[in-house]
């Protein structure tokens, strides 16, 4: 049997931002992003991924598309 | 959903004695195994006895010894052969590498030929076929969700929730591809296609269900659904375009648009917080986390040359739509 080692106390680490190396920022919650030209952006699901490296086809919101750059246009 | 057509003697004497009233399935295990679609399918209908059943055949059998004692049978081929293909990766981690390796994986792509080539009886054959899995989106991996540990099962759970609309039954993942199929002139009910569907096909829904119903797999569920999520936003921008290119409507449409975003967020949590969280509770089952990482990719590859041989696209023509 498994027996999972999380005794009662334990807490978890579970942030509201998420900087994936190499990937997107994942943002927890509901949150109006503003982009470049003033254009606001409601979240619609409980995690978004926000573009960080500016090539996405549906920013701000990560579509991948960072899985295709040269590491050196992948944000750190 | 009724019974499909039998494909060779196991699925003949199997169907037949699920139709009937008798319980008694000693004929139908005197077959003995069976290889190819005739066993895939054997499995693929006893698997959906724990899903939705079908109308011709009693719940009850669902636990049926005999039944049961048939589905391990079919279930350790498929394993062993699944088993048989996969060489775990060395040194590398599945939180830091796992996206990467998956990237650096070179198998055939259906979406580059729709993107760009294929023609609208082809994606209607290709939407028909994947309503099989897609139909039943995430609900093998639902099986997984009481066998782990507390920060696994949130994380699996926070992903499964988008997966399931968040609530609302008009965003559930598996209703947008039946409203899209619905749309585009096609039967959307659940397992329509069935009798269509190649053995490549009934082997990626097998390798699910294997995963998501034996608790000893736990490891392969999560790593399965890590490398589908992470082989699913950029495949699913050229679906979406090819779907336009060929005038489907919106519906069908929307089901790959809404894809490549909530993928784009799913390979991220089914990486670092559900497979993360596997590992940091039971890092022992690493291995089997490759192995249903690879199984995916392998059997996505085998589907994705069946189909574009079946489309008469040859080797060069595959690698080019890669």
């Amino acid at each position: 049997m498994n027996t999972p080692p999380d005794g009662a106390s334990t807490r978890f680490d579970h942030p509201d931002m998420v900087l994936c190396p190499g990937g997107p920022m994942l943002l927890r919650g509901k949150h109006t992003i503003m982009d470049a030209d003033g254009v606001e952006h409601e979240t619609t699901r409980p995690v978004t991924a926000v573009c960080r490296c500016d090539k996405s086809a549906s920013f701000p919101w990560c579509d991948g598309t960072h899985k295709v750059l040269p590491d050196r246009l992948r944000p750190a | 959903m009724q019974i499909p057509q039998p494909r060779g003697p196991l699925t003949e004497a199997l169907f037949s004695a699920l139709r009937s009233v008798s319980d008694d399935f000693y004929s139908v295990l005197a077959v003995g195994s069976s290889d190819g679609e005739d066993a895939a399918l054997a499995l693929w209908v006893l698997y959906e006895l724990h899903y939705l059943g079908f109308d011709d055949v009693p719940d009850a059998l669902e636990w049926d010894p005999q039944l049961l004692r048939l589905r391990s049978v079919l279930e350790r081929d498929l394993e062993l052969r699944l088993r048989e293909r996969f060489t775990a990766p060395q040194g590398l981690s599945v939180v830091d590498d796992l996206l990467d390796w998956v990237d650096e994986q070179d198998g055939a792509s259906v979406a580059g030929h729709v993107h760009r080539y294929a023609d609208r009886e082809q994606v209607i054959e290709l939407l028909r076929v994947r309503s099989i899995y897609h139909l039943k989106e995430s609900d093998p991996v639902a099986w997984v969700v009481p066998r782990l540990g507390v920060a696994a099962k949130a994380a699996l759970m926070e992903l499964q929730f988008d997966e399931y609309g968040n609530g609302d039954p008009n965003r559930l993942h598996h209703h947008l591809y039946a409203r899209g199929m619905e749309a585009s002139g096609l039967e959307a009910s659940y397992g329509a296609h069935i009798d269509e569907a190649p053995l490549e096909v009934l082997e990626q829904n097998n390798a699910m269900s294997l995963f998501g119903l034996h608790r000893r797999l736990r490891g392969a569920a999560l790593g399965h659904l890590a490398a589908f999520e992470a082989t699913s936003s950029l495949p699913s921008r050229r679906m979406a375009q090819g779907l336009e290119r060929l005038g489907f409507p919106a519906e069908m449409v929307e089901y790959y648009t809404e894809h490549l975003e909530a993928d784009a967020v799913h390979e991220q949590l089914a990486v670092r917080t559900i497979c993360g969280g596997l590992l940091a509770d039971e890092p022992e089952l690493a291995e089997d986390v490759w192995f249903g990482a690879f199984t995916c990719l392998d059997l996505e590859d085998r589907f994705a040359q069946a189909m574009l041989e079946r489309w008469g696209l040859g080797e060069e023509r595959q690698e080019e739509v890669a």
